[in-house]
């Protein structure tokens, strides 16, 4: 069978959803930003719901997401998305309000921020991208980062005595009596995307419930901060990544 | 005939709110402002106007809630004091880079660091000035009684929506406590989620198929982007200091000496400028109500007519850079005030005026 | 019954990053030799092996490839 008897639109089983933009991402070759912006934009083109959804990205690598997915954006200072949606599902009740947010937006910056929204059981989405470093910043160490993970403020590696121990925050998330859906994910292979993709339509489902807050964490790659190719970054992230941070949700009623 | 109910300047903002449509309130706990979230928890209006009440971890996520509710296009708002509007500062810039409407009420006491809980207005650098990073203004009111808190909590919130920045209540210790007679107007409703779409089409309210999707942000990292957006936040400014200056006179008309005060200390002076009237000297009092846009036209044309102008102030001497700046070395500009919490009387200030002025 | 799958790439936009390349089961997958616009190795049908798994569209994070599949 001839390839231009294959490629035609009856044949498509998979293709970007029009709820991603055309614009070019700024991100690195591999990172793992794209794919999870495009499984979320996918689950707001399967739902339905392009038109209820706010997205709020943070101050980080995804502080541009909002030229990527096609919904209505708020851009919040570092660390205070959940503030921003807290206001925003309250005085929106019918809406999916989602943030978007990276580990030093998330677990240093906004811990505040983040503890109680999730304690409070605001019905939001929050979607946690843990790649253990800074990225926009130039590979600085995160609150995240593995004990003994060189950045460009551990060049010796992550010491506990100087540095502190990586914050479990999934974890402490899990604890908190206003979330009812914490989970931990990964997107390295296609089995991995398919069930964060889950994970996240499971999460805006959620939102829709008034059950509480549901905490997507997906463990990621940042491959120029961690001086790997992507196909590498991978390698690692399975090697030294999952062990610490296990896969699989850490709470779901 | 409109309703009179004693009250303080605090529980004034907290009703008036609930009675002007306001869609949110989002707050911290702090001396001398919390009644304004105590009144808002005991009238409960999410079971009447529907307007969400909510008690933030911290003055910055209280801010951070406004910049969300503000990005809807909802009419939202916060309150603290002098140490909560410092963390808030970040929030602020953020709203007046992101043109965003809202309303903060600083009920302001006495610094710097922790300070006292007693009355201050040493924050006017921080508010009228600036506070937070960036070339920008809030629109800021300055009520002098519990009536211009309630009055003034509408008409910041036009001024805000009119041009899309934050607005500022900038009140002191002594108009948040102070009990008055306070007349309520008409209730105004909140506005349908379908008023909001159509008088704020750049909220995000849910991208529709016929309209691009809506981003807020005060992001720009190319620089003629950027300058844009600083241009039109000037042009913005220019606007208000040509149409929406308020302020208020009393005694100006034949006045030889003027005084300039606001909040508190506009009714303090008063009494000064009655009792130097009693000994014969012709003083006046300019009050800003509106400390951006300032009143510099309108100090300007007292100038022919006076041999001083003279700012008191409840801080080390902050408006006065105003009051010189707007009379341009023609006249001596002095200042009086006090610091701490402490209140200048108007026998204190009388004094003061004959020495600045040597006269006996 | 065979399955017989095709990718299109949409090579301007893609950063050649290999993802989809260690993805494929079937190793059809390969980066150009020649680079794109950008100076990117894009991706592309090595050989006919391709299933139409899209295996490799979804690991990609940049959007770019479309799969199509039939039943045969």
């Amino acid at each position: 069978m001839d390839i231009k008897d294959i490629i035609k639109p009856e044949n498509k089983v998979y293709g970007k959803t029009p709820v991603l933009t055309d614009n070019v991402m700024h991100y690195c070759p591999g990172c793992s930003h794209g794919v999870v912006h495009k499984i979320i934009a996918e689950v707001i083109e399967e739902m339905g719901i392009q038109d209820k959804t706010i997205g709020i990205s943070p101050v980080g690598c995804s502080v541009f997401a909002y030229n990527y997915l096609d919904i209505d954006w708020q851009q919040a200072a570092h660390g205070r998305a959940p503030a921003l949606a807290t206001a925003t599902k309250r005085l929106y009740p019918d809406k999916y309000v989602f943030t978007y947010q990276g580990d030093g937006d998330l677990a240093s910056i906004g811990t505040a921020e983040i503890m109680h929204a999730c304690n409070r059981g605001e019905n939001i989405v929050v979607i946690f991208i843990n790649n253990a470093i800074y990225g926009m910043t130039g590979g600085q160490m995160a609150p995240t980062t593995l004990l003994g993970m060189k950045t460009a403020t551990t060049p010796y590696g992550r010491d506990a005595k100087l540095n502190g121990f990586p914050l479990k925050i999934t974890e402490l998330i899990a604890q908190l009596e206003g979330t009812c859906y914490v989970t931990r994910q990964s997107v390295h292979t296609a089995a991995a995307v398919k069930k964060a993709k889950a994970a996240i339509r499971k999460a805006f489902e959620n939102s829709a419930k008034d059950k509480g807050t549901s905490f997507v964490e997906i463990v990621s790659t940042c491959n120029s901060g961690w001086k790997l190719s992507p196909v590498k970054a991978n390698e690692w992230m399975v090697e030294h990544m999952f062990p610490f941070y296990q896969l699989g949700d850490l709470k779901d009623r | 005939m409109a309703e009179k109910i004693l009250m303080k300047g605090n529980e004034a903002i907290a009703y008036s709110a609930i009675r002007n449509g306001v869609d949110g309130y989002f707050g911290y706990p702090i001396t001398p402002q919390s009644e304004v979230m105590e009144t808002l928890m005991a009238e409960k209006p999410w079971e009447t106007t529907g307007m969400v009440v909510l008690q933030a971890e911290s003055e910055t996520a209280s801010i951070n809630m406004v910049y969300g509710g503000a990005c809807c296009g909802k009419k939202v708002m916060t309150s603290s004091s002098s140490p909560g509007i410092s963390l808030m500062c970040e929030g602020l810039s953020y709203m007046a880079g992101a043109e965003l409407p809202c309303l903060v009420v600083n009920v302001v006491r006495g610094g710097p660091g922790l300070g006292t809980i007693q009355p201050g207005q040493g924050d006017y650098y921080q508010i009228v000035k600036g506070g937070g990073h960036g070339d920008y203004r809030c629109v800021v009111l300055s009520p002098a009684s519990a009536q211009d808190m309630y009055d003034f909590v509408d008409k910041a919130f036009d001024l805000a929506f009119k041009y899309r920045c934050p607005a500022v209540i900038l009140a002191d210790g002594v108009i948040g406590q102070m009990m008055e007679k306070v007349e309520i107007h008409e209730t105004k409703p909140r506005r349908t989620d379908e008023e909001i779409i159509r008088t704020c089409p750049w909220a995000t309210t849910g991208k529709k198929a016929d309209r691009p999707r809506n981003i807020i942000t005060s992001l720009a990292l190319e620089s003629d982007v950027q300058e844009a957006t600083n241009l039109r936040l000037q042009a913005k400014y220019r606007k208000m200091e040509q149409e929406d200056v308020l302020y208020s006179t009393y005694m100006t008309e034949d006045a030889e000496y003027l005084f300039v005060a606001y909040g508190c200390m506009s009714r303090i002076v008063e009494t000064t400028v009655d009792m130097l009237r009693e000994n014969g000297i012709k003083a006046g009092l300019l009050r800003p109500i509106t400390l951006f846009p300032f009143p510099t036209k309108q100090i300007q044309a007292l100038v022919p007519q006076i041999k001083s102008a003279m700012s008191i102030e409840l801080s080390a001497g902050q408006m006065v850079d105003d009051v010189r700046l707007a009379v341009n070395g023609a006249v001596p500009v002095g200042f009086y005030g006090r610091l701490g919490g402490n209140i200048c009387t108007p026998q204190e200030i009388f004094d003061a005026f004959k020495k600045f002025n040597n006269l006996q | 019954m065979a399955i017989k799958g095709a990718i299109v790439v949409d090579t301007e936009k893609c950063k050649g990053c290999g993802l989809c390349v260690a993805a494929c089961p079937t190793k059809t997958i390969a980066l150009a030799k020649k680079v794109n616009g950008k100076g990117y190795n894009y991706a592309e049908m090595a050989n006919d092996g391709c299933i139409g798994c899209a295996s490799c569209a979804l690991v990609c994070p940049d959007a770019v490839i479309t799969v199509y599949k039939v039943k045969i």
